[in-house]
């Protein structure tokens, strides 16, 4: 018992620093381990997910706020997109062909990740000659941050705002559907559409993913999926780590962020795209 | 300087103001929910790992929860920290309202309420379907 407990914590530790770093919901991490390495029931596995997803958002959102690195007017306005997308994705259950729904996104992050890998080979993380958008002055969503590896204050603009919404409409369909990409679809909404650097990409993804996580987290909690015994360990581990991981994440060059993250993006979509083509 | 920046450098300010709040709130709710899954665990490993319950089973009603954690069975007292992670998130989104309200920008007032309400219609339809 005591093994399990200290697995978990360790599984935590890794899942929390990983999640903070790079903006996703841990889900990838913890999932596989818990159900093909632990051999626990896939229903209990995205249970504890859940519950690491918001361990995640709200460890590491405490140091996001303080240094300023999340954009919290884009995750609010986003989070419209996002709830009102998870709510739809609950109520289609069962009407949609989530066959399409896997064929569509996982497309979607494997452009996604293409599109990170020219960026990282242009090397130019803020694009300087965006001229401003109506829509992001209008709603204050430009921002600024300070780079911890660059030693400077960043300032950039956002942009394609519609757009962004809309990815964030699907990324909240296919969360509350299918259950999964939580944080993929949002840091690829704010870094692939919405033109914004990475580190606030990511930052602000944590932020937003506990509140989608968190309303179908209470479902889970009191139908039973949420095993304390399990989620309670895993949990402590998480908070630490992200801790940890959004302090390790302002020191990080935001290039080296990016080789990170383009093999693990690219994985969760070609996944996707083998669950649509094999029919789910 | 001209217009633009000098509205982006008011902006800027009030987000700091904004943020801090949200932060310092979070932080506390963060520190409670983990202080009550860490005493959960603890009464766990005293009670030899058994959590107060027959094995596979947990209180998922408030009502259970809440006479579980009275008599400090385990997996009760684990069951009310995770609650209270779970409201994290809300949590942040009630202060964010609050604090909006605070710096006068009535736009993101209704941005964030209208979070809020989405959020709470998804909590009513998640028990219902």
């Amino acid at each position: 018992m005591v093994q399990t407990m200290l697995i978990m914590m360790g599984v935590g530790l890794f899942a929390g620093i990983a999640g903070a770093i790079l903006g996703l919901g841990g889900g990838i991490i913890i999932t596989p381990i818990l159900t093909l390495m632990m051999g626990l029931d896939i229903k209990y596995a995205i249970g504890a997910s859940i519950i690491a997803v918001i361990a995640t958002s709200s460890g590491s959102t405490i140091a996001y706020l303080r240094d300023d690195v999340l954009n919290l007017r884009v995750a609010m306005f986003l989070e419209i997109a996002t709830t009102i997308g998870g709510i739809s994705g609950a109520l289609l259950t069962g009407i949609l062909d989530p066959k399409y729904l896997y064929l569509l996104f996982g497309a979607l992050l494997v452009f996604s990740g293409w599109n990170m890998w020219r960026k990282l080979r242009r090397g130019q993380e803020v694009m300087t000659n965006v001229k401003p958008d109506q829509i992001a002055t209008k709603l204050k969503l430009n921002g600024s941050y300070y780079d911890k590896a660059a030693l400077k204050q960043v300032t950039y603009q956002v942009e394609e705002v519609p757009q962004g919404f809309l990815v964030m409409l699907g990324a909240g369909l296919a969360s509350g559907m299918l259950g999964i990409g939580s944080g993929a679809f949002k840091v690829t909404a704010m870094d692939t559409f919405m033109k914004m650097p990475l580190k606030p990409s990511s930052a602000t993804s944590n932020l937003m993913m506990g509140v989608t996580a968190a309303a179908s987290a209470t479902v889970y909690f009191f139908n039973g999926s949420i095993l304390p015994n399990i989620a309670v360990p895993l949990a402590l581990g998480i908070l630490v780590g992200a801790v940890i991981g959004s302090r390790v994440m302002q020191v990080l060059p935001a290039r080296v962020i990016r080789i990170i993250f383009i093999p693990v993006i690219l994985f969760i979509g070609l996944q996707m795209l083998y669950k649509g083509i094999i029919g789910g | 300087m001209d217009d633009q920046s000098h509205q982006r450098r008011a902006t800027a300010t009030e987000m700091a103001h904004i943020e801090g709040i949200i932060g310092r709130i979070l932080q506390i709710g963060v520190a409670v929910a983990a202080v009550i899954m860490l005493f959960g665990l603890i009464l766990l490993l005293m009670n030899g790992g058994n959590g107060g319950y027959p094995v596979g089973h947990q209180p998922t009603t408030i009502k259970g929860i809440v006479a579980g954690t009275i008599a400090l069975k385990p997996y009760a007292v684990m069951m009310v920290g995770m609650f209270c992670l779970i409201m994290t998130p809300v949590l942040r989104v009630v202060v964010s309202i609050y604090a909006f309200y605070k710096e006068h920008d009535t736009l993101y007032v209704w941005i964030t309420s209208i979070v809020l309400v989405i959020l709470c219609i998804s909590f009513v339809i998640g028990h219902t379907v």
